[in-house]
């Protein structure tokens, strides 16, 4: 329980000029040290408390972003535990990815008013202020239980129930067979197994996929506006966002630094960012701008690549639409209203999907909306299929997930039913921990229930 | 009526089946005066269902009792007809051995012991009232002999009120026709104990030449048979084959049109019956698809006739009985010689007790057995082991032991007993314990040898047998990490017939244990320095090297468990003065007074966010 170390965005949600994830226990310092690679490859384990590192968080071998590392150890800390800070560039997109890193690095989310509640059992706080903490703790167990009733006959529950009842009827043929081997209760084999993990899994990695859209509904994709110089990117820009944010001239080069805005397109949020042009620069500042244009296409959670129909395509497009293989894009074909110049069968081979605007006459609108739900998943997102709505939810339904695999794995290697029992109790307890059960004889009861077992 | 003095002992045991016996050889082997009483002294360790010791689960409970120096095991060895190691195939957590034995035989061994036993005097004896008193409690027979004890283990099984059913008829009474204990009740209502009714049954037993066994399937013993006890060095032979039956269509028509003659169906029993160990007419109703349902029929001894019929209990009149039972392959004219019956007893709601078996409110006075809400013959002797240790340590003035989830099916049974109560009655399964890989039945002497030998159970020279087990244990495993086998092609002939990958060049012999294809019986003939060992040492080792991961997983998981276990809880306090406490969790906490966090955050109604106030209150007051 409090010896799990724990993870959370500690500052506030919502727009920021840095968002701080708090990393706290036991394992505080290797968690951070397998997500923060230091500039100076100095490991924070190996670090003094009261000092900072600066460097790059990691994510499954990809950047996420810049951010500096504070380390505190135990007891001088906030927690009186092992504390990492990594702050990082605000806005909840990044923050988020940040903090879903240091939980697949093996932290788990804090609870709220988790940080004080060990602060205070490590006697970092004084006895007036554990009222608090309790109040808080009794607060939040109120409003979970709040949750945990809406959640009771939603779709998600009704969701992660059905994967709960087979692996529950899995587990519980299998201790039917195993405790009661002399009644003729039917052998479990390995294909009634597999079945039940195979259909889990499915549900599983759906409900996980559906956390992806359902985040984009609530916290919005990042979004990356590109394309050459002049292409009319803020203009696009300002056309979604209905305000002007970039500096719009038909001089090449304007637009000098990435530039936010949030926008709802149709069912999504779009987090903005307008770049400078890719094209390659003398120009000093410029430079700066090209160079972070390139770095954060390459992280984005949507591309919209913008062309110009007017003129053919060139080194520079050509660039673009390389850099657009690896992230979710959509080809903007601009400027319809002039004469076509532009190679399309060329961007098609590249971008399957593409959009004809005319940024100037507000052409294309709809099939932008259209295009951009469905790269997000909301098009195919039907909120009756329940979605899983915060990390916690999303953790506990990627570890039941693994559990199940390894169920699968363990059999198709030839382990014996009670190994594989193992990793689907893992899996079931995940789940109860999800909808808030915590009842331990569900398995027995299940036996009892379902098989015919006497003297 | 005059009443006389009889005696002051230590400790008091009522009740002499298998939890009495435990509680009593443990107590006095500790040094305790003991007087161990029993209404029949012909009911000693008797067996009133199933001529059989151990069973899934069961069996790990027995070989626990015989690591903890406990009698059981060897007792079932030495009087055991047949031994099978269920499960086999299923995977090593849930091989469980169950033996027959000679349910006559075992009686009499058991008595002989515990008159032989140093320290322990047996005494046929009703307890009718049992008061407290100023250096504990006091009992009065109903021959009027007081004894004045400073610990008293109640291990009263199915006798405490016992109550007969065979259909219409009803009548007070203990198993097998033995008087009830009428008056003990009264007495423990007086204390205000938690007493409820529970309800158990047990099948007819038949005539063996009765029974036409020509066209019924046989089941044989395992070749060789394996003993309980880690001490019984020759155990013999199978001397019996059981066979196997099958209810019929005809079978479940003779229930259905009579099943309005059954007291529990006719609402004539009020005590709660378990859903594992329902009576045949039961499962009939309640099962009503199936065609057809398995039956065993043992033998109850080598001096006897009598037969067992494993899945025929009922409730149900003795000429219902005769009817369906002769509608079985088999038993077409079977003559019934005791008939099935359903008993209806008293017994105690178990949450009242400490992990240590002792009454919280009831300092010195201990439960085991049926007594405490469990089922079955292993499980009241596993409790009274654990009750006789304690009410012994307990008046020698040493610390108390608690059995732990992590270290024992005891344990976790006792536990499931003390923190979440038995709504039915108890009975041991796999299930039960998280902790399956762990807590196997092949290392119960790695488990808690040690402890039996600290708590004063274990001999010298059985303590020093096990230590060089335990050396010679390691020093295999290091043989087996630093033994390397060349790529013949005698070894790939043997990889490829179990249908594992071929080798290419030399391999740990620890890794080709590792893989699931093979074990010690395939690689024999490659493994050409293997040690003479004694065969549960190579159990062991093949188990832990294959499920190394899965028991690593597992020891995690105690770890933290422990950790919290770790976090001790006032045992008086009133949980309603805790700020932001749920309701429910402070009437819980209230009721059950959990002795730590770890079995707090076990009971049903305690939430997460309570524990977490729990905690916090916890560094408040420290």
């Amino acid at each position: 329980m409090s010896e799990k170390t724990i993870a959370a965005i500690s500052t506030a949600q919502g727009e920021g000029g840095i968002g701080v994830i708090r990393i706290s226990g036991e394992n505080a310092l290797e968690i951070a040290d397998k997500i923060f690679k230091n500039i100076n490859n100095k490991k924070i384990t190996e670090m003094k408390g009261y000092t900072a590192a600066f460097g790059k968080i990691c994510h499954n071998c990809e950047e996420i972003d810049e951010a500096v590392a504070l380390v505190f150890r135990a007891p001088h800390s906030y927690t009186g535990e092992d504390v990492v800070e990594l702050s990082c560039h605000g806005g909840i997109y990044l923050t988020k990815q940040v903090l879903r890193a240091a939980l697949s690095a093996g932290a788990y989310p804090a609870q709220a008013g988790e940080f004080t509640k060990r602060a205070f059992l490590n006697g970092k706080i004084d006895l007036t202020e554990a009222e608090a903490v309790i109040d808080l703790i009794s607060a939040k167990s109120k409003s979970a239980a709040r949750a945990a009733l809406f959640v009771k006959d939603g779709a998600l529950r009704r969701k992660i129930d059905s994967v709960k009842n087979d692996l529950l009827s899995i587990t519980a043929h299998l201790s039917a067979w195993a405790d009661y081997p002399e009644e003729d209760i039917s052998e479990v084999t390995d294909d009634m197994i597999i079945d039940a993990c195979k259909s889990s899994i499915l549900t599983l990695e759906k409900l996980l996929s559906s956390y992806d859209s359902g985040q984009a509904v609530k916290q919005g994709i990042d979004t990356v506006i590109a394309g050459k110089p002049n292409v009319g990117k803020s203009t696009l820009m300002n056309l979604l966002s209905g305000c002007e944010k970039s500096i719009v001239t038909d001089i090449p080069g304007t637009t000098r630094d990435i530039v936010e805005d949030t926008v709802l397109v149709g069912d999504v949020i779009l987090r903005l960012s307008d770049t400078a042009g890719l094209r390659e620069t003398e120009d000093a500042v410029e430079k700066i701008g090209v160079d972070r244009a390139r770095k954060r296409l390459s992280q984005c959670g949507l591309l919209l690549a913008v062309f110009d129909n007017s003129r053919e395509l060139d080194g520079e497009d050509r660039v673009l639409l390389d850099s657009a293989k690896d992230v979710p894009s959509i080809a903007i074909i601009n400027k319809t209203d002039l004469e076509q110049r532009l190679d399309i069968s060329y961007i098609s081979n590249n971008i399957s999907k593409i959009v004809y605007i005319s940024a100037v006459n507000g052409e294309g609108h709809e099939e932008l909306v259209k295009a951009v739900e469905e790269i997000a998943g909301t098009a195919s997102l039907n909120p009756s299929e329940g979605i899983l709505s915060n990390e916690r939810q999303r953790l506990a339904v990627s570890n039941a997930l693994s559990s199940v695999e390894e169920a699968q794995n363990a059999l198709s290697l030839g382990m014996t039913f009670d190994a594989v029992t193992v990793s689907l109790e893992d899996a079931i307890s995940e789940l109860l921990e999800l909808t808030g059960e915590k009842t331990s004889d569900e398995v027995i009861d299940r036996v009892f229930h379902n098989f015919c077992v006497g003297k | 009526m005059t009443t006389y003095f009889a005696g002051n002992y230590d400790v008091a045991v009522i009740g002499a089946g298998h939890a009495g016996i435990e509680a009593a050889l443990a107590s006095a082997r500790l040094g305790c005066k003991t007087a161990i009483f029993t209404i029949n002294m012909d009911a000693v360790g008797n067996c009133p269902c199933n001529p059989s010791i151990g069973g899934t689960a069961k069996g790990h409970l027995v070989r626990e009792i015989d690591a903890l120096g406990g009698e059981m095991g060897k007792t079932a060895d030495e009087c055991f007809l047949q031994s099978r190691m269920l499960n086999r195939g299923k995977g090593p957590a849930v091989h469980s051995l169950r033996a027959q034995i000679d349910r006559r035989k075992y009686s009499d061994t058991m008595k002989h012991k515990l008159e032989l036993q140093k320290n322990l005097e047996l005494r046929q004896a009703e307890i009718t009232e049992i008061q407290k008193s100023e250096h504990g409690y006091t009992l009065t027979t109903r021959m009027l002999a007081v004894y004045e004890c400073k610990a008293v283990i109640i291990a009263t099984g199915t006798y405490l009120g016992g109550r007969i059913f065979v259909g219409e008829v009803s009548y007070e009474s203990g198993p097998d026709g033995i008087f009830p204990a009428t008056e003990l009740g009264k007495s423990l209502k007086n204390l205000e104990l938690p007493l409820r009714r529970f309800k158990t049954g047990t099948p007819a037993r038949v005539l063996k030449s009765s029974i036409d066994f020509s066209e019924l399937e046989v089941q044989k013993g395992d070749e060789p048979p394996q003993p309980f006890s880690y001490e019984t060095e020759n155990l013999g032979e199978n001397k019996v084959d059981c066979h196997i039956s099958w209810t019929n269509e005809n079978t479940k028509q003779v229930i259905i049109e009579n099943i309005h003659r059954s007291p529990l169906y006719a609402g004539r029993i009020e005590g709660v019956g378990p859903r594992y160990c329902p009576s045949f007419e039961d499962k009939i109703m309640r099962f009503k698809d199936k065609p057809r349902h398995q039956l065993f029929i043992e033998p109850c001894g080598l001096g006897t006739e009598e037969m067992y019929l494993q899945g025929m209990s009922s409730s149900l009149p003795e000429e219902v009985q005769l009817k369906f039972y002769h509608t079985i392959k088999g038993l077409e004219h079977c003559v019934i010689m005791r008939p099935a019956y359903a008993i209806e007893y008293d017994c105690v709601d178990p949450l009242a007790m400490n992990a240590t078996l002792e009454f919280k409110d009831f300092p010195n006075l201990y439960g085991a057995g049926q007594f405490n809400g469990s089922s079955g013959y292993e499980e009241a002797a596993a409790q009274g082991l654990v009750a006789g240790i304690n009410a012994a340590l307990k008046v020698l003035g040493k610390e108390q032991v608690v059995f732990t989830r992590d270290n024992s099916y005891i344990g976790t049974l006792v536990d499931d007993l003390v923190t979440k109560g038995a709504s039915e009655p108890y009975r041991m399964m796999t299930s039960r314990s998280e902790y399956r890989l762990v807590l196997r039945q092949d290392n119960a002497d790695e488990r808690l040898t040690p402890l039996g030998y600290e708590i004063g159970l274990i001999s010298e020279e059985r303590y020093n047998k096990f230590l060089k087990k335990q050396e010679q244990k390691k020093t295999e495993i290091k043989r087996l990490k630093s033994t390397v086998i060349s790529p013949t092609e005698e070894v790939n002939n043997i990889l490829v017939s179990r249908e594992t990958s071929e080798i290419t060049t030399g391999v740990r012999l620890i890794d080709l244990l590792k893989r699931p294809q093979l074990g010690y019986e395939e690689l024999k003939t490659v493994d050409t320095n293997r040690p003479q060992l004694d065969p549960n040492i190579f159990e062991q080792v093949e188990i832990e090297i294959k499920y190394e991961g899965y028991i690593q997983k597992q020891l995690k998981q105690v770890e933290q468990m422990r950790k919290l276990e770790s976090k001790l809880l006032p045992k008086i306090f009133d949980y309603r003065e805790i700020k932001g406490l749920r309701l429910e969790a402070q009437e819980k906490l209230n009721k059950i007074k959990p002795l730590n966090i770890g079995q707090a955050s076990r009971i049903s109604g305690v939430s997460p966010a309570d524990i977490s106030v729990l905690l916090i209150w916890l560094a408040q007051n420290k």
